[in-house]
C-alpha cells in the first residue's frame, strides 16, 4: 500500500492505495463517484476521461499512485449546485446523448476543449473527442451541442 | 389476394388535440446522465461483494481433461470458484428452441466436457477485489485436449468437417425450405435470369460501449436472488434461466436503472447470469460481474453471418423482378441460444421493398467454433434486405438499369398499402418512391455526373449508393412455430401501469428496459396529453424491476417496438385511471362521468369549470377518505395496469404463411464515396437519409435513433469485423483491431423525414430504431457504382475495407465470375 494525497473537484482526497489499481477504479470503488465509465480495456473508449492539472485524460491509463500531488475533476464537479453548466444544457437540448454511458467522458474532453479553445472549428470539436467512443449518436449531436456550448 | 385478414388489425383513433406528443421536449433521462448521477449495474456496490472474472477457453474446440481450482483457491481474498462439473451437476442444459436436430444441443452456463469457442467461459472465480479475481483467474489450471476447430461457415456441412455438438450428429442446427408464389412459373415467364453464385454477410456486432454485467445476491431464507444487471429483455432470460436452475419464475428478480446501450447484443446473458446466481448461493454473499471489453467482443453474442449462394433472379425485359431463389447458409456460432428463431425473423421483410410474388429460400443455419450469435440491431432482417438490395444493384448493373429506375419499377406503391406480402406479413404504410425522391434530392443527386468528372480529375472514383431498408416492429411470436410446430408461443405483450397517488402525484412504471431511447420522456408526454398535464407532473418510474407487476412474458427492449407496444400499454393504462378520476369526480359532483373533463391537473365539470377537484383531491379521497364516495364508485383505485396486446393470429405453420410483425418503418439512405484509383482507399463524403416510422412522439429521439443505426451500418460496412484466424482465434477482440467509427470517421449527414401513420397501432406509431441495415446496403452499392469504370466488379460481401476494394478494382474478373445473365429471345426457351 503506498499513501496518495491529491485535490478531487476541490477537495483533498488523502488515502492508501495498492500500488496496482487504476486511476478510474480508485476513482470509482475506493471514492464512489461512480460518473467516470468503463468502456474498454485498452486505452481507446474514452469513457473514462477526466482532467488531471487541467489536462483531459483517460483515467484507465493511469494507476491511482499517479494522481498523487495532482488536480483532478471529474464529471460529477461539472454541475454547480445541480445547476446544469452551459456545456451539460447544449447536451441536453441538443439530444447529445441517448444511453449516456459515453456522455461523462464526453464532457471532460468537450469541458478541455471549450477551456483551451474558446471558438472551435468543427473540424477541432471532432478532432477533440476523437479519443471518446459513443456507440448509439453518431457523434451528430454531440459535436452540435459542443458547438451550441461555444456560441 | 387478401388471404390474411387485416379487418381486425386497423385500430380506431379518436382525432387527438394538439399537445405534447410531436414536440421535442427535454429528455427527462438526461439531467442525472450528464451530471455523472446515471445508475448503470456496475454503480451498484454491496457489502462484501465478491468480483467474478471468468476462466475462459484460449482454444476454439477442446476437449477439457481437467480442471484444478486448488491453487485459486490457496490465495488469500479468493472466496471460491464454480467449475462446470459442479453447473451440470447443479442445473439442466438451457431449453432449446430448435426443433432436431438443433434441440440436441446441451448448453450450460459454463462449459461442460468441452468448449466450443476462444473465450468460452469454463470457470467463474470470486475474489475480493476484481484484480485478485484475475489473478486467481490465472492460477486456475485447465487441461486441455485441442481439437480441429470448424471456422468457414460453408464447410460445416461437409461430411468430414469437425462435429461441434455429437448430439446432433452434424452441425445442422435448423434446415427449411420456405416457398412462396409459384416460382418455377415465374422462371419460365422471365425474359432474363440473372445468377449470382454467393454473396456473404459478414460478421459483427454492435458493441454497446458498457458492456454487460450484473450484481447478484441471493436471499438464503427465501431462496430468491436479485440480479442488478443490464440484460435487456428480462422476459425471455428468466424463461431461460428458471427452468435450467430448477426454480419457479418469480425466484429471479430483474432489476436494472440505467443501461450503457444493448443493441440486442445484452439478450443472451442467461449463461453467465445463471454461473452468477450458482456461485451467489455457493458463497453466500453476493457477487458483482464486470464484463471485460475483450470478453465481449470474444463471448457475447456476434451478428449472424450469412452466405446466400446460388442466387437466381427471373426478371422481365422492362425491368420487372418476378422472384428469387436462393440457398441460405446461416451461421450461428458455437450455440444456438437466441437461434434459430433468426431462420424465421428475416421473412418478416421477404420480398424488401419491393412487388416480386415469386420466392424459394433454402435456409440452413449451422453451428461453428466461433462466439455464438444472438439478437443485433436490425437482427436476421438486415441480413436479408442486404441481399435483396445487392440483388437490385447487380441486377441493375448487368442488364443496364439505372439503380433509381429498377427501384421505382418495384417498389410497393404508397396506392397498394396495406400491402400483403407474399408469406403474409402486411405492411401497414408507407411512400417509398416518395421518400427515395427526398433522398435523392437531399444528396444532389441532379449534380452527381458533374461531381463524377471532378473527382475524376482529382485521381478518384465517385461513386452513389442507395440503400432502401425496412424496420420491421412488433413482432407477432406466433412466427417461432414456423421453425418448430411444438413450441406454445404466439402473438405480443407489454405492460404499464399508471397510478394516481395521494399527493395528487402521476406515477408511471414500464415494463421495458431502455437503453437510451428516452422511454421516460415520451411516456410521460402520452401521460400528460390524456390527463390534461404536463410531462414535469408525470413521475415515470426510471429503469425496470420485474417485481413492479409491470412485467410480462415478452417485456423488454428490443426488436423496434416501443413506440407501439410500450406506449400503447401507457395509453391504454392512462385512459383507464382517466375514467376512474372522472368516475371519481362525478361521484363527488353527483354528475355523470362524462360530463367530467381532465384539464390543468383537475377534474372539472365541462359545463361548470368552476366545480374542480385537483388531481392532489381525488387522489387524497380514493386513497385516504373514501368514505365520502358512494358506494358505486369506491371500487376505484387510482392504481392501474394495462396489457397491451397486438391483434395477431397464429400462422399457417404448413405454409409458413401469417402476419408476423404489426409494423413496418422505412428508412432510405443515399451515399456518395470517392475511391482512390491507385490504393483502394475511399472517403464517404456526402449522405442523407429519410426515415418514416409513422407518427413521431419525440421527433429528436426518433432522428438520434437514425444518427446511431446510420453510424452502426457504417461502421459494419467498412472497419468492424470479427475476423477469425483457421484455428479459430478472434483476431479483433478489442477497440484496437475492431475499429468502430469515430468522430472524425462521419461524414456529413442530411436527414429528412415522412410520416405514413401506421392504421395498426394505437397511437399511430411504428417501432424504429434498428433502422435495417441501410447504411451498409447504401455503402456496398456506392462502391460498385464507383468501380463500374474499372471493369465493373461486383461487390458480394457486406464488409468492405480499402483492401476488399482494391482487389475488386484491382481483379474485377474475379467478382464478375460470379455472376452471369441468361437472355431469352422468345419468351421463357
Ligand atoms: S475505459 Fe476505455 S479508454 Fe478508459
Ligand atoms: S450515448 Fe450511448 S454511448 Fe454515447
Amino acid at each position: 500500500m503506498i499513501s496518495i494525497s491529491f485535490e478531487l473537484n476541490g477537495e483533498t482526497v488523502e488515502r492508501e492505495v495498492e500500488p496496482r489499481k487504476l486511476l478510474v477504479h480508485f476513482i470509482r470503488d475506493d471514492l464512489g463517484l461512480t460518473g467516470t465509465h468503463v468502456g474498454c480495456d485498452t486505452g481507446n473508449c474514452g469513457a473514462c476521461t477526466i482532467l488531471l492539472d487541467g489536462e483531459a485524460v483517460k483515467s484507465c491509463m493511469l494507476l491511482a499512485a499517479q494522481a498523487d500531488g495532482t488536480g483532478v475533476e471529474t464529471v460529477e464537479s461539472l454541475a454547480a449546485d445541480g445547476e446544469l453548466s452551459p456545456l451539460q444544457q447544449a447536451f441536453t437540448d441538443a439530444h447529445a446523448l441517448q444511453c449516456g454511458y459515453c456522455t461523462p467522458g464526453m464532457l471532460m474532453s468537450a469541458t478541455y476543449l471549450l477551456r483551451n479553445n474558446p471558438e472551435p472549428t468543427e473540424g477541432e470539436i471532432r478532432k477533440a473527442i476523437q479519443g471518446n467512443i459513443c456507440r448509439c449518436t453518431g457523434y451528430v449531436n454531440i459535436v452540435e451541442a459542443i458547438q451550441e456550448a461555444a456560441r | 389476394m387478401t388471404e390474411t385478414t387485416m379487418e381486425p388489425l386497423v385500430v380506431e383513433r379518436e382525432e387527438t388535440k394538439p399537445g405534447f406528443a410531436g414536440t421535442n421536449i427535454p429528455r427527462k433521462e438526461d439531467k442525472r446522465l450528464l451530471q455523472g448521477q446515471g445508475v448503470f449495474f456496475d454503480d451498484v456496490r454491496r457489502h462484501e461483494a465478491g468480483f467474478v472474472e471468468f476462466v475462459r477457453s484460449p482454444y476454439a474446440h477442446a476437449k477439457i481433461l481437467s480442471v484444478d481450482v486448488s491453487k485459486a483457491l490457496e490465495l488469500d481474498g479468493v472466496y471460491g470458484t464454480l467449475t462446470g462439473d459442479e453447473v451440470a451437476i447443479q442445473t439442466d442444459p438451457f431449453f432449446q428452441i430448435s426443433p432436431d436436430p438443433g434441440a440436441k444441443i446441451r448448453d450450460y452456463a459454463l462449459a461442460v466436457g468441452k468448449t466450443r469457442f476462444m473465450g468460452e467461459a469454463v470457470v467463474a472465480v470470486a475474489a475480493r477485489t476484481r484484480d485478485l479475481a484475475r489473478d486467481a483467474a490465472e492460477l486456475v489450471e485447465v487441461e486441455y485436449e485441442p481439437l480441429p476447430a470448424l471456422v468457414d461457415t460453408e464447410r460445416a456441412l461437409d461430411p468430414d468437417a469437425p462435429v461441434l455438438h455429437d448430439e446432433m450428429g452434424g452441425n445442422t442446427v435448423y434446415s427449411g425450405v420456405f416457398d412462396w408464389g409459384d416460382y418455377e412459373a415465374a422462371l419460365a415467364e422471365a425474359d432474363h435470369v440473372v445468377r449470382i453464385e454467393r454473396l456473404h454477410f459478414d460478421r459483427f456486432s454492435s458493441t454497446p460501449l458498457e458492456t454487460s454485467g450484473a450484481v447478484v445476491e441471493y436471499n438464503r431464507g427465501t431462496g430468491q436472488w436479485t440480479l442488478y444487471t443490464n440484460n435487456q429483455f428480462p422476459g425471455f432470460a428468466i424463461i431461460m434461466m428458471a427452468p435450467a436452475m430448477r426454480v419457479g419464475m418469480d425466484r429471479l428478480r430483474f432489476v436494472t436503472q440505467d443501461i450503457g446501450g444493448g443493441f440486442g447484443n445484452k439478450i443472451c446473458t442467461h449463461p453467465q447470469l445463471v454461473a452468477l446466481c450458482l456461485l451467489a448461493r455457493k458463497l453466500n454473499r453476493p457477487v458483482h460481474w464486470h464484463e471485460w471489453r475483450t470478453d465481449q467482443h470474444a463471448a457475447n453474442s456476434h451478428g449472424n453471418e450469412r452466405v446466400f449462394l446460388e442466387v437466381e433472379v427471373p426478371v422481365k425485359a422492362d425491368g420487372t423482378l418476378l422472384g428469387f431463389k436462393a440457398r441460405a447458409l446461416d451461421d450461428a456460432g458455437a450455440f444456438a441460444r437466441y437461434e434459430p428463431l433468426g431462420c424465421i425473423i428475416w421473412s418478416q421483410v421477404t420480398p424488401g421493398l419491393y412487388r416480386w410474388r415469386h420466392i424459394r429460400i433454402d435456409f440452413t443455419q449451422v453451428c461453428t467454433n466461433k462466439s455464438p450469435v444472438g439478437p443485433n440491431r436490425g437482427y436476421s432482417r438486415l441480413q436479408h434486405l442486404w441481399f435483396t438490395e445487392r440483388v437490385i444493384d447487380i441486377v441493375a448493373q448487368e442488364l443496364g438499369i439505372d439503380p433509381v429506375e429498377i427501384r421505382k419499377r418495384n417498389y410497393i406503391k404508397a396506392e397498394e398499402m396495406p400491402y400483403e406480402t407474399p408469406n403474409g406479413c402486411v405492411y401497414d404504410s408507407g411512400d417509398y418512391a416518395r421518400s427515395l425522391d427526398q433522398a435523392l434530392e437531399l444528396i444532389g443527386y441532379d449534380r452527381i455526373e458533374e461531381r463524377r468528372r471532378d473527382a475524376e480529375a482529382r485521381g478518384k472514383l465517385l461513386g452513389v449508393g442507395i440503400g432502401s431498408t425496412l424496420d420491421s416492429g412488433t413482432n407477432n411470436f406466433g412466427q417461432s412455430t414456423l421453425l418448430n410446430p411444438e413450441l406454445q408461443f404466439g402473438g405480443n405483450n407489454e405492460v404499464a401501469t399508471v397510478k394516481l397517488d395521494l399527493f395528487g402525484e402521476v406515477v408511471v412504471t414500464l415494463g421495458t428496459t431502455p437503453q437510451g431511447q428516452g422511454h421516460e420522456t415520451t411516456a410521460a408526454m402520452v401521460v400528460a396529453d390524456i390527463l390534461g398535464v404536463t410531462p414535469d407532473d408525470v413521475n415515470v418510474r426510471p429503469g425496470h424491476d420485474s417485481y413492479w407487476n409491470t412485467h410480462a412474458g415478452f417485456s423488454g427492449t428490443y426488436a423496434s417496438q416501443f413506440a407501439v407496444t410500450g406506449l400503447g400499454a401507457v395509453k391504454g393504462a392512462t385512459e383507464k385511471l382517466a375514467w376512474e378520476i372522472k368516475r371519481v369526480a362525478a361521484g363527488v359532483f353527483g354528475a355523470d362521468p362524462d360530463d367530467v373533463e381532465l384539464a390543468e391537473g383537475q377534474a372539472r365539470l365541462r359545463e361548470n369549470p368552476e366545480a374542480a377537484i385537483p388531481f392532489m383531491g381525488i387522489g387524497a379521497i380514493v386513497n385516504a377518505n373514501n368514505a365520502i364516495l358512494p358506494m358505486e364508485t369506491r371500487d376505484a383505485t387510482l392504481n392501474v395496469r394495462h396489457v397491451y396486446v397486438p391483434p395477431f393470429q397464429l400462422p399457417d405453420k404448413e405454409r409458413k404463411f401469417g402476419n408476423l410483425t404489426l409494423t413496418y418503418a422505412m428508412q432510405i439512405h443515399v451515399c456518395v464515396i470517392e475511391v482512390d484509383k491507385e490504393t483502394g482507399a475511399y472517403e464517404l463524403v456526402d449522405w442523407a437519409v429519410v426515415d418514416d416510422c409513422g407518427k413521431r412522439i419525440h421527433p429528436q429521439i426518433v432522428e438520434g435513433q437514425v444518427h446511431g443505426a446510420w453510424a452502426q451500418g457504417l461502421g459494419a460496412a467498412t472497419t468492424e469485423t470479427f475476423a477469425y484466424d483457421e484455428d479459430g482465434n478472434l483476431l479483433t477482440a478489442n477497440f484496437y483491431d475492431y475499429h468502430v467509427p469515430h468522430a472524425l470517421d462521419m461524414p456529413p449527414l442530411k436527414t429528412g423525414h415522412i410520416e405514413s401513420p401506421s392504421p395498426f397501432t394505437p397511437l399511430g406509431t411504428k417501432g424504429m430504431g434498428e433502422g435495417g441495415g441501410g447504411a451498409i446496403h447504401a455503402v456496398c452499392a456506392a462502391i460498385q457504382d464507383a468501380l463500374r469504370p474499372v471493369g465493373k466488379p461486383v461487390v458480394t460481401d457486406s464488409h468492405n475495407p480499402y483492401h476488399r476494394v482494391w482487389q475488386l478494382m484491382t481483379r474485377p474478373e474475379e467478382s464478375r465470375k460470379l455472376v452471369g445473365v441468361e437472355s431469352r429471345t422468345t419468351n421463357g426457351r
